[in-house]
């Protein structure tokens, strides 16, 4: 049999390769997350914490002092961007990494439950980089959750209670851009140990075809860490846990700013990144897709 | 760009698609000994398959008989137990992506993405695809949806499509690069027997433009006018194999002869070369083989043996298909 034509479609042209390919299944990605009606929903909870919080704190001006690691509520009416570095604190215990959960739990389990797994396989997009692709975008919802909380908080904070020079937790001043500036820096912060979860979420995920389950395996690890973190007892074991400095951004708040928190928050995020995606690599690169 | 009589010439000058024309063997898949043990089961017990280019391969097989692992392991998504096959000339797995890139597939029934619409859930198909072009990607996406006659549907909502249409999308995105193979896995599963032709009509056509299809069912009837090679499954082998002439070749036809005169007839019809002659009260039956039937009946006219019935069975492929699967409802266990 010869033919001059081997397909019924136009041929294509083999030459560009590289990142750019990897760019238009990423945008594909962040399109599938981003539309998906709930992480939108998702993300209308995360932005409306701050302003049930900024609401709550105006409505009832009295502000008594508690005790207890810094939690910003105290400062938000003297300074509305506090507002933001209280809402990022609150959202870390549960909001934050119940979002990501949900995220990193569908990667490769909501893909394997609705079976379009094999069809994208067989494209083939090739295992490892659906992973890549698959963990960039679970990046970009964790830097897309921490921003919008951040900037949506400190608007809000601002609106409520107006702002101007911050007093930090030393007590004394610093100006609005300087504390802007580290509020930035705390946004990243977060997401980076939000992107940490989420590389366990997407291990998680490649073990099961249930998102559900993933999502549910993510929060109890989640929650087993904050309640470890809270018994005095296994102090030695407090560094090793993810969410051990996650709030230590607030040191950044002190003046001078204290870096050696987030630095040891950073080495811990990327340490359980890396085994977590090598872990979900070494799972999913051999598995049987039977969905 | 050397020619190649066995295999498709390729028209777009990319170096890898030559290698495998270049290399390439007249079967487009071939596989030897594969096997696939889930736990106890041997769901795929060394088959050794063997689609040559250019054909139209029905691969048939009662439900549970192995045919959709072993398309798994086709494609790369199950790992073979033991065993090995090259697709279009490509080892596999090593060479899964330069191989893949060719095949347009169905398995197991549609699967997109409920919420989104056909469009876009080719588009996503086709972003997903490291080889694709983008520039190319919106043209090919639309001739792709007007092949299959989905593009008054496509935009809307894959969740609204009927099982036709969504049937039909598979085959769209099986569609949406240039193939030299596409496997299809029961693509007429659920369809009406109008949605059925069309799709018989739609692999016909692909398979004129000179592109293997590999096309699974259960069902005989479904494919076996567009077929040019059988296979057939059960219990996870692979118990027939060959082009529908030597498959039906292996049958042997049945002359019947009904007489009130059995042992006369019996001695013409050795006479004149029908082989395993039997008699039983008044019905006579051989084989005629190569003999013409104008012939034997001449014979039988000639000894003057008077006639009730006389005919050739020829045994349909259905009843091959029926005695290799055997009918009924058994479940492997």
């Amino acid at each position: 049999m010869t033919t001059t034509r081997s397909s019924p479609l136009v041929p294509r042209s083999d030459t560009s390769r590289g990142a750019r390919k990897v760019g238009r299944f990423f945008l594909s990605e962040l399109g599938l997350i981003m539309g998906r009606r709930r992480n939108q929903a998702g993300l209308l909870v995360l932005a409306a914490m701050p302003v049930i919080l900024g609401v709550a704190v105006r409505l009832t001006e009295s502000n008594p002092r508690g005790d207890g690691p810094p939690s910003f509520v105290d400062d938000i009416v003297g300074n509305g961007v506090f507002l933001a570095f209280a809402a990022l604190t609150f959202e870390l215990t549960l909001f934050f990494p119940l979002a990501i959960a949900m995220v990193s739990g569908d990667a490769i389990a909501g893909e394997a439950h609705s079976g379009t797994l094999r069809y994208l396989l067989t494209v083939p997009a090739g295992r490892t980089r659906v992973l890549i692709v698959k963990y960039l975008g679970i990046v970009a919802g964790s830097f897309i959750a921490a921003l919008t909380v951040t900037v949506v908080s400190a608007l809000v904070g601002i609106l409520l209670f107006g702002t101007g020079p911050l007093t930090t937790l030393s007590g004394d001043q610093i100006s609005l851009g300087t504390g802007l500036w580290r509020l930035l820096i705390s946004a990243l912060y977060v997401a980076v140990g939000l992107c940490a979860l989420g590389a366990l979420g997407l291990f998680v995920s490649t073990l099961t075809e249930q998102p559900i389950a993933a999502t549910v395996a993510v929060m109890i690890v989640t929650a087993t860490m904050w309640v470890l973190d809270a018994i005095p007892q296994i102090a030695w074991l407090h560094p090793w846990l993810l969410v051990h400095h996650w709030t230590d951004f607030a040191e950044l708040m002190r003046n001078p700013p204290d870096f050696s928190g987030i630095g040891d928050g950073l080495l811990v995020a990327v340490g359980y990144a890396v085994v977590c995606l090598l872990a979900a690599w070494a799972r999913f690169d051999g598995k049987d897709i039977t969905s | 760009m050397p020619p190649s009589a066995a295999t498709d010439e390729f028209t777009d000058g990319a170096g890898d698609r030559l290698v495998g024309a270049a290399l390439g063997s007249a079967l487009a898949i071939e596989t030897r000994g594969l096997t696939k043990v889930f736990g106890a089961q041997r769901a795929v017990d060394g088959i050794d398959l063997q689609v040559p280019t250019g054909s139209v391969y029905g691969f048939l097989g009662p439900n549970g008989s192995g045919k959709t692992t072993t398309i798994r392991m086709l494609l790369g998504l199950v790992s073979p137990t033991d065993g090995d096959h090259e697709i279009l000339g490509h080892p596999m797995p090593q060479e899964l992506t330069t191989a893949l890139h060719r095949v347009g597939s169905l398995i197991e029934g549609p699967a997109f993405h409920s919420h989104l619409s056909g469009l876009a859930n080719l588009r996503r198909l086709d972003a997903a695809d490291a080889r694709s072009d983008a520039s190319s990607s919106e043209r090919r996406v639309h001739e792709a949806l007007d092949r299959v006659g989905l593009k008054p549907a496509a935009n809307k909502r894959f969740r609204t499509y009927s099982l036709g249409m969504k049937q039909r999308l598979a085959i769209a995105a099986a569609l949406l690069a240039p193939r030299d193979l596409l496997v299809l896995d029961e693509p007429t599963n659920g369809l009406d027997p109008q949605g059925t032709r069309e799709v018989r009509h739609l692999v016909s056509t692909l398979a004129a433009e000179g592109i293997t299809v590999l096309i699974s069912s259960h069902l005989l009837g479904e494919i076996q006018q567009i077929c040019s090679h059988v296979g057939v499954m059960r219990a996870g082998q692979l118990v027939a194999q060959g082009s529908i002439e030597e498959l039906r070749a292996t049958q042997t036809a049945q002359l019947v002869v009904h007489t009130p005169d059995p042992r006369l007839a019996a001695e013409v019809l050795t006479r004149v070369g029908v082989a395993a002659v039997r008699y039983e009260d008044e019905v006579v039956t051989g084989e005629p083989g190569a003999e013409p039937p104008e012939r034997i009946s001449a014979a039988l006219a000639d000894a003057g043996i008077r006639l009730r019935r006389f005919a050739i069975d020829r045994p349909s492929l259905e009843d091959l298909y029926v005695s290799l699967t055997g009918e009924g409802f058994e479940v492997r266990s």
